[in-house]
């Protein structure tokens, strides 16, 4: 018995090595073939002028950044990236707290309402763009219906919530919004039944009400998740382009486009692959700062 | 007037089921150190969170002051509570969680500082001010959380099971400690412990629990000397009372009162002890063994001396319990009757 114990211990340990870099192979092969190679082929594309339907391709150094900084379009598209992704995340991180506080007690219907709240995380993105399409559509939109029904507006002088640049925008906002609510609640909620039930009730005693005891112990105590929850939404919305692409395809005159939108439309239904290419490129130093800080939050809690 | 009152207070978890806590009237005396002793789940904690408003009861009024608080909130009542956890706020420092609950209860900014360092003084922990819960072993984390609980200067303490975070040799200077603290602030406390020693220990009075009902209120030595029943007899005391059955009665004894014939002189009851176990504990001797004779034959006993070592195992000895030291209980309702005389032999 000591003696095959001590066999499989000096296998395992001989072997670790090898062992160790057979296990974590296929994930190095991942992102080498699937993040690597097409991003180091957009550091590429960027310094050429490499067009879709032209076999040949020249380096032209800084040209193409040189002509989309000069761009109009790319300065609303880098300031639409930023509205969208730091906005939305305001409105879920205080909608999901709300959320999660609501549907942290027990009533009857709760593990409904929990489902209902999941569902347009689980729906596939592009199902709930259209979904809104139709909500806030300038023709079929329930909304404008429901405000007509109750005479706030009188028929066909309702907004367009989507021919608008300013409600376009809001109209993007609130999807966004929307789309990332669920994941964020469940990740508070995740985040407030670790936290001992005696502590609120301490505060409770020691004279705290119901905001202080939110505002002053809980939510800070759950600072580390909500952090995470933040970045995961930062990034999904940051990298996201299928909703604006579905709501509004980055109009009306392009006020809606945002970076991942904008360097589709340029370089894939534009032809122009470079000038997309150089656009996706300036995502990667802020996707980077983001994944610095994901990455000091986890080891935070590893540490605790 | 008394600081806490309770008036058949009730509380049933789930409906059908027996009461965690049943009709207990309670009334503390002004600056007591009032103990809740009982085995786990007894329902000290259940009745001690309603008397904090962190439980709704059933049934049943709290008083506090002389005012029905039923309906009031934790916040309101007036009181300060010690969990077993401690409940230490994780994320603030020592020094802002002893503040806090002048914070909320919107005592005066200015007056923050002084009543922190007073509590912190008073505990000896003003040096840990500026650490986290965290960064505390466990004996300092319950200090600020004593310190947390008196800088509000409140009408009653709350405390559950406090000590029992503690290791053994911790948890005997921490209650001297305790003790020390209650004399010197003098506030009404009451003291939920599962522990008898502590209880005995600490104890102004001793309120015996057993599911969710009141055995018996009373002090240390009452407890002890004259249990109200069976319950009583034998949850205090290690080992506990030797109880045996004669007729319609169960008659008691203490293990220290359980003796050598010889040494006793007053008017006593004789039996025959066979000696099965000796346990040596440093101060005392633990002896066990069965009694001998017609009607307890073979009915296992325990006998506390300061010495054993004339004892030896197998062999048969003549025992006897003083006559003044028996305890006496209805065999059906286990409560404690009149001395009587019983038949032994
Ligand atoms: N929140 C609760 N829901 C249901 N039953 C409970 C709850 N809290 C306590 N009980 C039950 O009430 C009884 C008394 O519990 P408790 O007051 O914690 O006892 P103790 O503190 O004396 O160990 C136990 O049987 C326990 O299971
Ligand atoms: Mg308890």
């Amino acid at each position: 018995m000591a003696l095959a114990s001590n066999k499989i211990k000096s296998i395992g340990a001989a072997q670790s090595p090898l062992l160790g870099a057979a296990m974590f192979s296929p994930a190095v092969l991942y992102i080498l073939l699937l993040v690597g190679g097409p991003f180091f082929l957009a550091i590429f594309y960027a310094f050429s002028d490499a067009r879709i339907g032209n076999a040949e391709m020249h380096f032209v150094g800084l040209e193409n950044f040189r002509s989309i900084l000069q761009s109009p379009s790319f300065r609303v598209a880098i300031r639409n990236s930023f509205i969208f992704t730091i906005c939305s995340q305001i409105v879920v991180t205080v909608g999901a707290n709300i959320l999660a506080i609501s549907l942290e007690k027990t009533f009857r219907g709760r593990g409904l309402i929990r489902f209902l709240i999941l569902l347009p995380w689980v729906a596939p993105i592009a199902l709930g763009a259209i979904g809104w399409k139709w909500i806030l559509d300038s023709i079929y939109s329930v909304i404008t219906w429901a405000l007509v029904a109750v005479h706030i507006y009188k028929p066909f002088s309702a907004p367009m919530w989507l021919g608008e640049p300013r409600l376009a925008i809001a109209s993007v906002l609130l999807v966004h919004s929307w789309r990332l609510m669920p994941f964020s609640t469940v990740i508070l909620l995740a985040g407030r039944t670790a936290i001992p039930k005696d502590i609120p009730e301490a505060a409770a005693v020691d004279g705290a009400g119901f905001w202080r005891t939110q505002l002053q112990i809980v939510i800070p105590m759950m600072r580390p998740i909500i952090s995470v929850a933040v970045l995961f939404g930062l990034i999904f919305t940051f990298t996201d382009m299928t909703v604006v692409y579905i709501l509004t395809a980055g109009g009306p005159f392009d006020s809606t486009q945002t970076l991942p939108s904008l360097a589709f439309a340029l370089g894939i239904q534009g032809s122009d692959l470079a000038a997309g290419a150089a656009i996706s490129l300036f995502l990667v130093p802020l996707l980077v700062i983001i994944a610095y800080f994901m990455l000091r939050v986890a080891h935070r809690a590893e540490v605790n | 007037m008394a600081v806490v009152e309770t008036r058949d207070l009730t509380k049933v978890f789930k409906e059908g089921q027996l009461g965690a806590v049943n009709h207990v009237n309670l009334e503390t005396r002004e600056g007591e150190f009032l103990v809740f002793l009982g085995p786990s789940g007894s329902g000290k904690t259940t009745l001690l969170r309603m008397i904090a408003g962190l439980e709704t009861p059933t049934s049943g009024e709290i008083l506090i002051g002389g005012q029905v608080v039923n309906d009031l909130s934790p916040r309101e009542r007036r009181i300060a509570m010690v969990f077993q956890s401690y409940a230490l706020y994780p994320h603030l420092s020592v020094y802002k969680n002893i503040a806090f609950p002048l914070k909320a209860q919107n005592v005066k900014k200015e007056l923050h500082k002084e009543k922190v360092e007073w509590a912190a003084s008073l505990l000896g922990i003003g040096a840990l001010l500026d650490r986290k819960p965290r960064e505390l072993s466990g004996g300092e984390r319950q200090r600020v959380a004593l310190a947390r609980a008196i800088v509000r200067e409140p009408a009653v303490f709350l405390l559950d099971e406090p000590l029992s975070n503690l290791d053994a040799k911790l948890r005997a200077s921490a209650r001297e400690e305790l003790e020390r603290f209650h004399r010197r602030v003098g506030t009404t406390t009451i003291y939920v412990t599962h522990d008898q020693v502590e209880a005995m220990a600490m104890g102004d009075r001793v309120m015996v629990l057993n599911k969710g009902v009141v055995r018996q209120l009373g002090t240390p030595t009452d407890v002890y000397d004259n249990p109200a029943d069976t319950f009583v007899a034998t949850f205090l005391g290690s080992p506990p009372m030797n109880l045996a059955e004669l007729g319609d009665v169960i008659v008691g004894f203490r293990p220290e009162h359980f003796r050598p014939a010889p040494t006793i002189s007053d008017a006593a009851v004789p039996f025959r002890f066979k000696v099965e176990n000796i346990e040596y504990l440093g101060s005392e001797w633990i002896v066990s063994g069965t009694l001998v004779g017609e009607k307890l034959e073979g009915k296992k006993v325990f006998s506390r001396l300061s010495s054993a070592q004339n004892l030896q195992l197998g062999c048969m000895y003549d025992f006897a319990v003083p006559q003044s030291y028996l305890k006496f209980f209805d065999r059906s309702s286990e409560k404690r009757v009149a001395p009587r005389v019983v038949s032994w032999h």
